[in-house]
């Protein structure tokens, strides 16, 4: 594909901590194209935050190691880049969103100056020019009062409207790459609706690609062209929405799909929770990491890990049930139909 | 529901904060409501809106400001005997949000679950207790064995269910739930939501079931209320609220939720409320909601709109219904 804009390959990152090495992220493949928005699923200590903390090189220096891997932009790795390039690179041509907007604002510093300092560094504008694109990018992202509100700190703003600066600030170099890590959950819902609206927007104005970190499956069915769930390190079903959504194919998809109350849906139809809880990734095993909890589960499984397979055009599962020799009496209910 | 007893008995609580400097904080202001025996009534809004402090003046956290909070029939404070007080106060219990920080870091799940036994059941020999407590552990899905382990040995989960097995050790009637799977993942907020179910159906028990995801909310409450500044908007069955929302607030709220269905969220129009929740220091006058509704008209501003039945079971406080 010619449209591709960033590769991640064979991405394999491991923290040293005082229990031992925490296999964080183990094997992430993926692409992302222009223009499109993929979504990556999956729940607390799954790899997701770290995989895009990776790409970013934003991984604390201490105790984490990318042990092997690629990520090619622009047919540059980004991990093999010298510092001061991926500088230069982060925030103009590749920016990040955070959970909390607080984490990404200066307490101490009013928020025109925040917005300005980016701009005159990346795009060299003059002070007088980058206060005025400050103001039409605070315009843009609905804040009311734009040019009073320059003067103001971040602990006078919202939270909502504290999310709203650091989009302004995230897109304010128009990046190509645009990831958002979990952007929506610190907010409430109808702050929530307001934000993912003004993403789309953006999106559709300025052609950026975007990378959305979550773990809620209604945001993902919202934004995303195309999905990767992330189990314990690993894309374990990778597709376009509507096939993980309508043809899930690895029974923890299923299984997310399952436990998720529908509003639209009668409320007596029992909820299917997943049994137990993730692995512990200090001391992981060999075999599939979602066998303890998976209610097909074969004995191969435990001993040896699934080889991914791509099932359809684009739509790729790491499952003992998709390979040849498994029987196909095996094949759960809901696998492969519609839930 | 009308020939079930109500358990319990909102009427006109108000509850302010003072935050200094002559400033008041209205938390909730002039709210009624009424929870009948073996319900769960679902309480949903946004972040300020008043919710939990209602949960936390249930269950005798905080002194209401003004109006009456009345349990089976009994007023709650108030200058009662002791050991009446301390009858209350085993019925009506609490599951809170964070199961890392409701938990003592330093006393083992037994101790934990056991405090509550200590106090309201002052006769009961250690090991009664105990087998009281591995009773408990086996009843929310934990092991025996468990007993002995603290609390940072346990994942968010199954800290959740030894929150619960603290709340049922004492043989309470009312629960309190604020937002008791709002901290845990996807997988594990059904188990915990089934668990609840399960408790509700076994021991007759009501529920309080404080939340902002509005489809958990739907999926175990019997009637839900909407909150907005301190204010209900509107009381109905759970179904009826969902399909056929009569307040301006509801019908935005409901419209916000991003749905799991990406064919159904890609026909969907979205009501998309302007600006933030005004500040609760500083309410705006007549309906809380005037300065965000989309259907907002001249008197919406100058009269708060009363709570009034609008269909059978379905109450709401907006002109629109005046």
């Amino acid at each position: 594909m010619n449209d591709e804009i960033l590769e991640v390959k064979n991405l394999h990152v491991n923290f040293h901590t005082q229990n031992g090495v925490v296999k964080a992220v183990r094997g992430v493949d993926f692409t992302l194209n222009k223009g499109e928005t993929l979504a990556i699923v999956g729940e607390s200590g799954s790899g997701k935050s770290v995989t895009a903390k990776a790409i970013m090189r934003l991984l604390p220096k201490q105790n984490a190691r990318i042990t092997s891997g690629k990520v090619n932009y622009e047919k540059n790795d980004l991990l093999e880049m010298p510092l001061k390039k991926i500088q230069q690179i982060r925030g103009s041509q590749i920016s990040m969103v955070f959970q909390d907007p607080m984490t990404a604002l200066n307490p101490t510093m009013k928020i025109g100056r925040q917005i300005i300092e980016g701009l005159k560094k990346h795009q060299n504008l003059s002070s007088k020019e980058a206060k005025i694109k400050a103001i039409n990018m605070l315009k843009l992202v609905g804040i009311p009062n734009a040019e009073d509100r320059l003067d103001s700190y971040p602990h006078q703003y919202s939270g909502g409207m504290r999310q709203r600066v650091v989009i302004a600030m995230a897109l304010a170099c128009n990046p190509k790459i645009l990831i958002a890590d979990e952007p929506t959950t610190a907010l409430d819902v109808t702050i929530q609706a307001q934000i993912l609206e003004l993403m789309k927007d953006l999106q559709a104005k300025t052609g950026t690609s975007i990378i959305i970190i979550t773990h809620d499956l209604g945001v993902v069915a919202n934004m995303a062209d195309r999905v990767a769930v992330m189990y314990a390190g690993e894309i374990v079903e990778m597709g376009s929405v509507d096939e993980i959504f309508y043809n899930p194919q690895h029974p923890y998809t299923l299984g997310l799909l399952q436990s998720m109350p529908k509003l639209h849906e009668n409320r007596n139809k029992p909820l299917i929770p997943i049994p137990g809880s993730p692995p512990d990734l200090a001391s992981i095993g060999t075999g599939c990491p979602f066998a303890p909890r998976c209610p097909y589960t074969m004995k191969v499984c435990h001993y040896f890990p699934p080889v991914k397979k791509e099932i359809l055009d684009g739509h790729s599962v790491s499952c003992w049930l998709q390979d040849n020799r498994t029987p196909k009496e095996l094949q759960p209910i809901g696998i492969g139909g519609t839930i | 529901m009308q020939d079930i007893k109500p358990l319990i008995e909102v009427e006109n609580l108000t509850k302010h904060f003072s935050i200094g400097k002559n400033k008041t904080l209205q938390a909730v202001d002039n709210i009624s409501f009424t929870i009948y025996k073996g319900e769960t009534l679902g309480l949903v809004g946004e972040s300020g809106c008043g919710k939990s402090t209602v949960g936390r003046t249930l269950i005798q956290l905080y002194t209401p400001t003004s109006g009456k909070v009345k349990y089976a029939g009994e007023e709650l404070g108030g200058t009662r005997g002791e050991t009446s007080k301390r009858s209350i106060a085993k019925n009506i219990q609490m599951i809170y949000q964070d199961p890392y920080s409701s938990l003592n870091p330093r006393m083992t799940v037994l101790e934990i679950i056991s405090e509550g036994l200590v106090i309201h059941y002052p006769n009961m020999s250690q090991k009664e207790r105990r087998n009281r407590v591995l009773e408990l552990l086996e009843l929310v899905g934990l092991n025996q064995y468990h007993a002995n382990r603290y609390p940072h040995e346990f994942s968010g989960g199954q800290r959740q269910r030894v929150g619960i097995a603290r709340a049922l050790a004492v043989d309470p009637t009312f629960i309190v739930a604020d937002e008791p799977i709002a901290a845990l993942d996807v997988s594990i907020q059904a188990q915990i939501v089934n668990l609840l179910k399960k408790l509700q159906e076994e021991k007759e028990l009501t529920y309080l079931f404080i939340a902002h995801d509005l489809s958990m909310v739907k999926h175990i409450s019997d009637r839900i209320a909407v909150m907005y500044l301190g204010h209900i908007m509107e009381l109905a069955e759970s179904e009826e609220l969902y399909s056929n929302p009569l307040h301006p607030y509801t019908q935005a709220l409901l419209s916000a939720i991003p749905i799991p269905d990406p064919k159904v969220e890609r026909k969907r129009e979205r009501i998309i409320l302007k600006g933030d929740v005004p500040n609760p220091i500083n309410p705006p006058t007549g309906c809380r909601f005037s300065t965000r509704c989309p259907k907002a008209m001249d008197i919406c501003s100058l009269k708060t709109p009363t709570w009034l039945e609008a269909k059978s079971n379905h109450f709401v406080a907006c002109h629109l219904y005046q």
